[in-house]
């Protein structure tokens, strides 16, 4: 049994007020807040150990680099990757993905398809249209049931010898639907594909084997997992990270340059092109300690028990559906009260502390496959309570009341 | 009609009868219910300002010296501040809505409605009021 408490007072936000009131956070699928062990992280590495990684011969930048090290070994034992260096630190989930649809600019023709999925978020959809754009290898959509989950179906039906690349979330951000994606998986590369899954709203909910998996990449970021913002992971098999051409060229990527021709640098560091987010990548480890210290399959067990409570709670409003109702759903409840705009509802709850989020998520395609304007979403964290569901769902209720 | 320095005094004084958000939002809401209908066949996608959430549609037409805007949105709140921003500008002659300085907006607290996050297109829509204005007075 996890003790709420206990964790709650990590969180320093989680004691401040808005707009007067308790903040009462829902909004943790856009990021989530961050415990007093990761902001210690970042700024004792700028108070103590700043200096650039992989570069100095003095004392601070070895430090630094045997730090930032650190991460990427915690990160590999998190997700059960082969290797450390099958883990690449970029951006954020975004920028994994534009990494690898860069890359397969060079590697698709015309003729290659890719296949992704009518839910995904746009930072999986646009950079694999641009990449098809460039290479002339066409895009091929896998449609929603209605009750958010794939049709897996149409999916077998869409792959075949030209099916070069698939790439579809773990969990949906907007309808919470938890994707069958070792099956996915496992049916891409029987047709020779190679996948790629968006973790984003995944890694702090659902215990990760990459070995297990077999992905051939998957992303995520870690301000959705408790660490800081402008840090992600790229992870990719050896041999599939080995078969892109860099990304972007610049210093740390190179093994040699000279102006007839440069040689590029082996993993990871072939993709790690100029100065790092340094201190966010020694605070990402505190992140991951703290979530390994809870235990994935507690904090998940614990997010489920979340879920249920405010979807049997929210359900009793009148007028209200949920989008997404799919089986295997993780903490996220999307919603609109009979023609209210979701907008309106945001509103008037953030006057009361709570902080929900409202609009098309960032995946304008679900909204229109439902033809609504937006939701809006409730997305649960190890640190809510059932309490906080109670005060939710009263303001929500008060918004309505004041909307209709 | 007055100014429309005098139709901010007004509105500034209204609000400030107000003792909490809730009479204010509530008063906004049937600002919004209350606001004149959008001829039908101005809602084109010319007129649409897309915000990131709710979307606005402004109409401007100039008679007699003064230009009258029409607008509508699919939000209720955003409806309320466009009905606001109409009785302030609408009626008023180009050069006066060009000089205009909407700071009444931050006076009657409700600047996060105006916020750059593009959330509601209302500060595209100020925009675009003061860009048929400028138009019309060419």
């Amino acid at each position: 049994m996890l003790d709420i408490s206990k964790i709650r007072a990590q969180f320093p936000i989680l004691s401040r007020k808005v707009n007067g009131q308790e903040l009462v956070y829902f909004d943790n699928g856009a990021t989530t807040q961050k415990p007093q062990a990761v902001i210690d992280a970042e700024a004792n590495y700028y108070a103590n150990e700043n200096s650039n990684v992989h570069r100095g011969v003095h004392f601070l930048s070895g430090l630094a680099t045997d730090k930032f090290e650190e991460t990427r070994n915690t990160v590999q034992a998190f997700i059960g990757a082969k290797h450390n260096h099958e883990i690449i630190f970029t951006k954020g989930t975004t920028d994994s993905i534009n990494l690898v649809a860069n890359g397969f600019r060079t590697l698709l023709n015309k003729g290659d398809e890719i296949i992704i999925s009518e839910m995904e978020h746009h930072s999986n959809i646009v950079p694999w249209q641009m990449c098809c754009e460039q290479s002339g290898a066409t895009l091929k959509v896998i449609p929603l049931l209605d009750n958010g989950s794939l049709n897996m179906e149409e999916f077998e039906n869409l792959l075949s010898d030209n099916t070069k690349l698939v790439a579809v979330s773990h969990i949906s951000n907007a309808l919470g639907t938890i994707n069958n994606i070792e099956t996915i998986i496992k049916k891409a590369h029987s047709f020779g594909a190679k996948v790629l899954i968006d973790g984003a709203q995944a890694a702090s909910h659902i215990a990760l084997d990459m070995q297990k998996l077999d992905a051939d990449f998957y992303c995520f970021s870690a301000h959705k997992m408790f660490g800081p913002t402008g840090v992600g992971v790229l992870y990719g098999k050896e041999a599939s990270l080995n078969a892109l051409p860099p990304y972007q060229g610049g210093g740390e990527m190179i093994k040699e340059v000279n102006f007839e021709k440069t040689t590029y640098a082996c993993l990871p560091h072939k993709f790690e092109a100029g100065t790092p987010n340094i201190a966010g990548v020694i605070a990402f480890k505190a992140a991951i300690d703290f979530i390994t210290e809870l235990g994935v399959k507690n904090i998940a067990k614990y997010e489920d028990e979340l879920l249920q409570y405010a979807t049997t709670e929210v359900l009793k409003i009148e007028g209200l559906k949920i989008y997404g109702t799919a089986a295997h759903k993780s903490g996220i409840i999307s919603f609109n009260i009979d023609n209210l705009h979701p907008y309106d509802i945001g509103m008037i709850v953030d006057k009361m502390g709570v902080a929900i989020r409202t609009g098309h998520h960032c995946t304008q395609p679900i909204m229109a496959r439902y033809n609504i304007p937006g939701t809006a979403r409730i997305s649960v964290a190890v640190y809510n309570t059932m309490e906080e569901i109670d005060v939710c769902i009263n303001a929500i209720k008060k918004a309505k009341m004041m909307l209709s | 009609m007055g100014t429309i320095q005098d139709i901010q005094g007004e509105i500034i004084e209204d609000f400030g009868m107000f003792d909490d958000w809730m009479q204010k939002y509530e008063y906004l809401i049937d600002l919004g219910k209350d606001l004149a209908q959008i001829d039908e066949k101005h809602k084109t996608e010319d007129n649409l300002i897309k915000g990131c959430q709710s979307r606005v549609w402004l109409h401007a037409e100039h008679t007699d010296g003064k230009i009258i805007y029409t607008a509508d949105s699919d939000a209720i709140m955003t409806k309320g501040i466009i009905a606001i921003l109409i009785s302030v500008l609408s009626g008023q002659t180009p050069a006066s809505i060009t000089d205009a300085k909407l700071d009444f907006i931050n006076e009657i607290g409700l600047k996060e409605q105006l916020s750059p996050t593009r959330a509601n297109g209302l500060v595209s829509m100020i925009k675009q009021m003061k860009i048929y204005a400028l138009a019309f007075q060419n």
